[in-house]
């Protein structure tokens, strides 16, 4: 699970030095960046913040999910969810090592995101209301994830390249078993169904917004593509999502909640009514629904787990083959 | 801070047969849950039968910045193929 809640860029390109023109001929040969290699400070800087803030949205996207493994409806359905935020859990590790590779450590890595420093994707700051909601995380939220990882397999810094692998191909698990079931809820009791209705009016727009600022506002898009840390604008990957999440949802029998959705047989696409982006900044900005008490869950984990923390170091100390 | 957990280098063997390939990282206090950990995160889709790992540290490795001149002498040795050289019309099994 993932999304593009920053590509910021921080301070500007190094001067050009021949190291500098050196990496650039790699870019456009199109050959991966390595952790030793030298590279510009910036792009140092910006791939630390869009892998690890990728990697926090992993970890904290396990909590909207786990809030209902106690509650699903099945065995099967509970082992699968089981397994889904184990993933989760797997792809934000897989990240933080990539992103400890440009240099750093997990530890600081972690208390940014605890700090409040660190941002992680706003989708997750919305409830889990009902178990549909879960189905609907499955469905759109991952499906946008996709969306916006497949191309990042073909990033240019290879341990992010190379994690995305992994992620994309856990992640399709995610979104199958999110659509298998709101199809059962769209198929099941007139309650059932109105279930399924209301996650995708809670969770359309999220969704939608999940791919960040339009074009005409995302000031980072040019020096991310130029870095090949990005490979389509926030306004095509959006177009994708939208295009391939309308007739899947023509098929569950449920509707789209804007009335301004139509098919364009000019552009190929479909045209979508204005996305609240007010909303959007409110919720980046620590004012949505669920912010606080994502960011208290995350700190009393760290918290209440430092004694096993510590308690694995000294054993090892003590019995680990480095012991003396 | 408490200093963090050691970070560990991971390589899989993907099935009988095939040589150990490194798939990444992950930190554990010790080699045991290093073993453990590698096989909750690197291998929950039945991706290996067999796991080593690596203190990172105890990694050495090349110097991009010296690739060259490090790679140089197998660069003009074309006479180490079997493409260089000719074989004579009619002579087979060579």
């Amino acid at each position: 699970m993932y999304t593009s809640i920053s590509d910021g860029i921080e301070g500007a390109p190094d001067g050009g030095d021949a190291r500098e023109r050196a990496f650039d001929e790699r870019l456009d040969r199109a050959l991966k960046i390595e952790p030793p290699d030298w590279m510009p400070d910036a792009y140092r800087k910006t791939l630390t913040r869009q892998i690890s803030q990728h990697a926090h949205s992993e970890i904290v996207g396990m909590l909207p999910e786990g809030n209902w493994i106690t509650r699903a409806p099945s065995l099967q359905r509970k082992v699968i969810l089981l397994a889904k935020v184990q993933d989760e859990a797997g792809h934000g590790l897989y990240l933080y090592g990539a992103a400890e590779s440009l240099g750093t450590s997990r530890d600081e890595l972690v208390l940014a995101l605890l700090s409040g420093k660190a941002k992680y994707s706003s989708i997750f700051n919305y409830p889990t209301l009902t178990w549909a909601d879960v189905g609907a995380i499955g469905w759109l939220v991952d499906g946008a994830a996709i969306i916006n990882q497949i191309p990042i397999t073909r990033c240019s810094y290879g341990p992010y390249a190379r994690a995305m692998v992994r992620i994309c191909k856990e992640e399709s698990f995610h979104q199958r078993q999110g659509f298998d079931i709101m199809w059962t809820l769209a198929h099941g009791t007139a309650e059932q169904h109105a279930m399924a209705q209301d996650a995708l009016d809670r969770w359309w727009w999220p969704s939608v917004m999940m791919f960040g600022p339009p074009d005409s506002e995302s000031t980072h898009n040019v020096q991310s593509l130029r870095w090949k840390i990005k490979l389509f604008t926030n306004d095509e990957l959006r177009t994708k999502f939208i295009d391939q999440t309308v007739p899947q949802a023509e098929q569950l029998g449920l509707a789209i909640p804007d009335p301004d959705l139509r098919w364009n047989d000019e552009t190929k696409h479909y045209d979508i009514g204005p996305i609240d982006w007010d909303e959007f900044y409110r919720v980046i900005g620590g004012n949505g629904p669920c912010n606080k008490d994502r960011l208290q869950a995350r700190v009393d984990a760290w918290e209440d787990g430092a004694w096993v923390r510590e308690a694995a170091a000294e054993h090892a100390r003590k019995h680990g083959s480095d012991a003396a | 801070m408490k200093k963090e957990w050691p970070q560990w280098e991971v390589f899989v063997r993907s099935e009988a047969g095939l040589a150990h390939k490194h798939v990444g990282s992950l930190h554990a206090a010790d080699e045991r849950m290093a073993l453990e950990n590698a096989r909750d995160l690197y291998t929950r889709r039945n991706e290996g039968v067999s796991i080593w790992v690596v203190k990172s540290e105890n990694v050495h490795a090349t110097d991009p910045s010296e690739t060259e001149a490090f790679f140089a002498p197998s660069e003009d040795k074309t006479y180490r193929h079997p493409t260089f050289y000719h074989v004579p019309e009619g002579v087979k099994h060579l």
